[in-house]
């Protein structure tokens, strides 16, 4: 009879008509290292969310038994309270606090009604010890690197007396060194009796730490695999993410000569500065005309920032490396420089960054190409018309009048009118990030179909996406990324699920 | 009954717009019954419109301001300190008007395009740069009238720009013939704009309102306008801050709705992060959005100074903010990309009825303060509220 401290039974949960988690089933033994693995959008967080209460008690269905009783969470602090820590990948600290504010916030050492600062830097010391950390507590948490910020809320959740702790994808921010040391430390917490969930898209660090992995794939437990039985191998667990059939839904086009090179990168570098760390490193890259290349990767490689990178360097990070376009050495300023040189980018994050919502489609469609409508800074609002109008019918935007407001729109509705927007501006290189994301099968169709049409009529494009079925369906090559670098460059003939899959969990 | 159903749903949707006409108007015709009769008078109105114009002027500025999310505290004093360079140009330096009021001008883009440059530029939040500017300016007039204290104008050309009225060519009825025909014009320019917008709509197969409810909505404004007109016509005539005003709404009514420049401007207040990777220059907007701010300032100092016909010490106090609270009674959204000239004028209409109205009730500073405020709370409520029945 194994000693569970945490079972999820039957767990459900549903946002507005699309299943998350379907029945899932999720147990924990005590002191054992747990990992959960699953491609991107598999339901892994969910899953964790549901466990802290961050979605309350009546907002899925199953039942949640913690330390032998079953568990009603109606709040974070209800799953706190019983010994359930959370730590997000987003670290929660105070950036401008010391370290000892931080590990004692919200939970402070009152006296009365006072605070006894004294008590609380003469506990964090403890803490500190614990995680192994040889900082004063009175160290400022932004004067911290990431890697001990990441032990700092660690210690933060002993403080309160944590029986689980979970961690979400804790390392993709990390270094190598800074890694290797978390995973030892969690080893170091396993012996002193703590358990712990580890989210993580690195396989290596689930072969060196886990005693159990649960793959999750589509909102559904597929398996959970035993380390002591010897299950716990990197084929085995890339088979059971991946094994999805991939459907038929991508239009089919005809191979065709491709042309020169449109884009070539070298030696490629981004800095962040925010970051302090490099978000591309050393990548070498080419398009060809006519080409979709696709860069496939699990969140948080770095594909956007090399994207937006390229495209005028939108985020200001420190470059080194050359960008050629068309056979000529370019450097971009602005973005308005790199849409001026033929280069467009769909953000991944429509509503955050790509549309304006409050107007409606037409001038959203315009915006990015007023000249063409302006000979004298006045704009044609029926020169306007027309081009939105014909947008609205090759893109099959669904609305009944073009004034509607973007923000009114649905999901995939709200992609093509992003996708005339940029087409209107006649870009050589269209770069697409999860071009479907969030969007009905139907959508994705069109989308797919316009990408074709494109490429027949001599546009390149870079398609970055999460879904392998898409990558494999439409690129004629592929990048696979992994911490800002290109780990391996397969051909469409080459690439497959576990290829990709591999070269993303390096 | 169609219609009235028509009627119906067409202020239901378009509430938001229409909410501060209809506050206006019953605002007005509150203090009519309340003063008597006293209230609707050509005198009364004509003074009226001319006690707003200072503060409309700047409203409009404060509005697109509003709309690039940021904010601007210190146009009062910056209108009333080159209100006071204006009087010592002409008073001490004996210049032309003609030559002043350019200069001037001038004077506040450049004082706008170093706000301008601080937000943009440095990255110094609007808040903070513009309270300091707030301070300078406040000094700046301090020291420009230290010697002399109250600068009294004694240049009829420039004074007649805040108090006088344009020329009548000659009497109809003891109405002014160019007023009535300016007054004219205003609403035949309008029902052409109407009747072609229509007719563009209709041949790009929009939605239009049915053709009698059209011709309602015309008739209703042009009587309006006919309205006012008469009334001024009555008494003086259009007076030159009123024909200011009008152009000036004119031109950034044309410049936000028609060109380039004015939908990138909305398009930055809207979402600057889309609007810079849609190659838009959100630093170089926001420089222009401070620097037509700087000279609107100018023009209501010039407004003000020639008003009283003379530049005082404590000139522009707590300009900033009517004109900032009738932008917001003007409907302009606190989060940005909202908002509209007409809605700023009529915003600062609305606060200068208030304002006259209580006074001609010999209402006490004291409640007025507090009325003016509660108006204020009421009309971010109302938008508020608005928005979120649209979501």
């Amino acid at each position: 009879m194994s000693d569970y401290i945490l079972e999820m039974n039957q767990i459900s949960k549903e946002f507005t008509g699309v299943k998350a988690l379907s029945n899932v089933n999720f147990k924990v033994e005590r002191g054992e290292i747990h990992f959960l693995v699953g491609e991107n959008g598999a339901g892994k967080s969910t899953l964790m969310k549901v466990l802290s209460g961050v979605y309350p008690y009546g907002a899925y269905s199953g039942d949640i038994v913690f330390n032998g009783e079953v568990q009603q969470f109606n709040k974070i602090s209800d799953s706190v309270d019983v010994g359930i820590a959370i730590i997000y990948q987003e670290l929660a600290l105070f950036p401008d606090l010391s370290v000892y504010e931080n590990i004692f916030a919200g939970n402070e050492i009152q006296n009365k009604g006072k605070i006894d600062w004294n008590k609380a830097i003469v506990d964090a010391k403890v803490m500190l010890n614990k995680v192994g950390l040889k900082v004063n507590p009175e160290t400022l948490i932004k004067d911290l690197g990431v890697g001990k910020q990441q032990l700092i809320e660690i210690a933060k959740a002993l403080s309160k007396e944590v029986k689980l702790l979970i961690l979400d994808e804790p390392t993709a921010a990390l270094n190598e060194d800074d890694s290797e040391n978390l995973l030892q430390l969690l080893l170091e917490l396993k012996k002193q009796g703590i358990t712990s969930i580890m989210i993580s898209h690195k396989l290596k660090e689930v072969i060196a730490i886990a005693d159990k992995a649960t793959v999750i794939r589509d909102g559904e437990t597929i398996c959970t695999l035993n380390s002591s039985k010897g299950e716990i191998t990197e084929a085995n667990i890339i088979r059971n993410m991946v094994g999805r059939e991939i459907e038929d839904i991508y239009p089919k086009r005809p191979k065709k000569q491709l042309g020169e090179n449109v884009l070539e990168l070298t030696n490629w570098t981004a800095y962040d500065p925010k970051l302090g760390r490099n978000v591309a490193a050393n990548v070498n890259m080419h398009v060809k005309q006519g080409e979709i290349v696709g860069i496939a990767g699990l969140m948080g490689s770095g594909r956007t920032e090399l994207a937006l990178s390229i495209f005028g360097n939108a985020k200001n990070y420190k470059i080194q490396g050359d960008l050629m376009l068309e056979g000529q050495l370019t450097k971009f300023k602005h973005t308005s420089d790199a849409i001026k040189a033929g280069i467009a980018y769909v953000t991944e994050d429509r509503k955050g960054d790509g549309l304006f919502l409050l107007q409606d489609i037409k001038s959203n469609i315009s915006i990015g190409n007023l000249k063409e409508l302006s000979a004298t800074g006045v704009v044609d609002e029926n020169k306007e018309i027309v081009i939105a109008q014909g947008y609205r019918e090759s893109l099959g935007i669904k609305t009944p009048t073009l004034l509607q407001l973007v923000g009114n729109l649905s999901g995939g509705n709200q992609q093509k009118v992003s996708l005339g927007k940029w087409l209107f501006v006649g870009p050589k290189l269209l770069i697409l990030d999860e071009p479907t994301r969030g969007i009905d099968v139907g959508a994705k169709f069109e989308i797919y179909s316009v990408m074709n049409e494109l490429i027949n009529k001599g546009m390149s494009i870079i398609m970055i996406s999460s879904e392998l079925g898409e990558v494999l369906g439409m690129s004629d090559r592929v990048y696979v990324m992994a911490e800002g670098e290109i780990k391996g460059e397969l051909s469409s003939e080459e690439a497959n699920q576990e290829k990709i899959m591999q070269l993303a969990t390096q | 009954m169609n219609y009235i159903n028509e009627l119906k749903g067409l202020l239901k949707t378009n509430i938001r717009d229409y909410g501060m006409y209809i506050a206006l108007i019953v605002i007005m015709i509150t203090f009519q019954f309340l003063t008597n009769g006293l209230f609707m008078s050509s005198r009364n109105i004509s003074n009226l419109l001319d006690s707003a114009g200072y503060i409309a002027v700047l409203a409009v500025g404060v509005m697109l301001v509003i709309v690039i999310r940021h904010i601007d505290l210190s146009i009062g004093f910056l209108a009333g300190f080159l209100g006071a360079i204006a009087a010592i140009l002409l008073m001490q330096y004996g210049l032309p008007v003609y030559i002043v009021i350019p200069i001037i001008l001038v004077l506040g883009i450049c004082a706008g395009g170093i706000t301008g440059f601080l937000v943009a530029k440095v990255g110094i939040p609007a808040f903070v740069a513009t309270l300091a500017g707030w301070l300078i300016y406040r000094g700046a007039i301090l020291l420009a009238t230290e010697k002399t204290g109250t600068i009294i104008v004694d240049n009829d050309a420039f004074n007649a720009i805040g108090n006088g009225y344009i020329p009548s060519i000659a009497e109809v009825g003891g109405l002014h013939l160019l007023s009535l025909i300016i007054g004219a014009l205003g609403i035949i320019f309008y029902i052409y704009s109407a009747i072609s917008n229509r007719k563009n709509k209709i041949k790009y197969e929009f939605e239009v309102v049915s053709k009698p409810i059209f011709v309602l909505q015309l008739l209703f404004v042009s009587a309006i306008m006919a309205y006012i007109t008469w009334l001024l016509a009555g008494y003086n005539g259009f007076s030159w801050t009123v024909i200011i005003i009008l152009l000036v709404v004119f031109v950034y009514h044309f410049i936000t709705t028609k060109t380039v420049v004015g939908r990138h401007i909305y398009a930055v207040g809207s979402n600057p992060e889309a609007a810079h990777l849609t190659g838009i220059n959100v630093s170089k907007i926001t420089f222009l959005v401070f620097g037509s701010m700087g000279m609107l300032s100018a023009l209501s100092g010039i407004l003000f100074t020639a008003r009283l016909q003379s530049a005082t010490t404590t000139a522009g106090t707590l300009f900033e903010l009517d004109a900032i609270a009738a932008a917001f009674v003007g409907g302009v959204s606190a989060a940005g990309g909202v908002g509209k000239v007409t809605g700023a004028v009529i915003g600062a209409i609305v606060m200068a009825t208030l304002t006259n109205g209580m006074n001609l009730m010999g209402v006490g500073i004291a409640p007025q303060y507090m009325i003016r405020g509660g108006v204020l709370a009421l009309a971010v409520i109302f938008d508020v509220m608005t928005r979120k029945q649209k979501a």
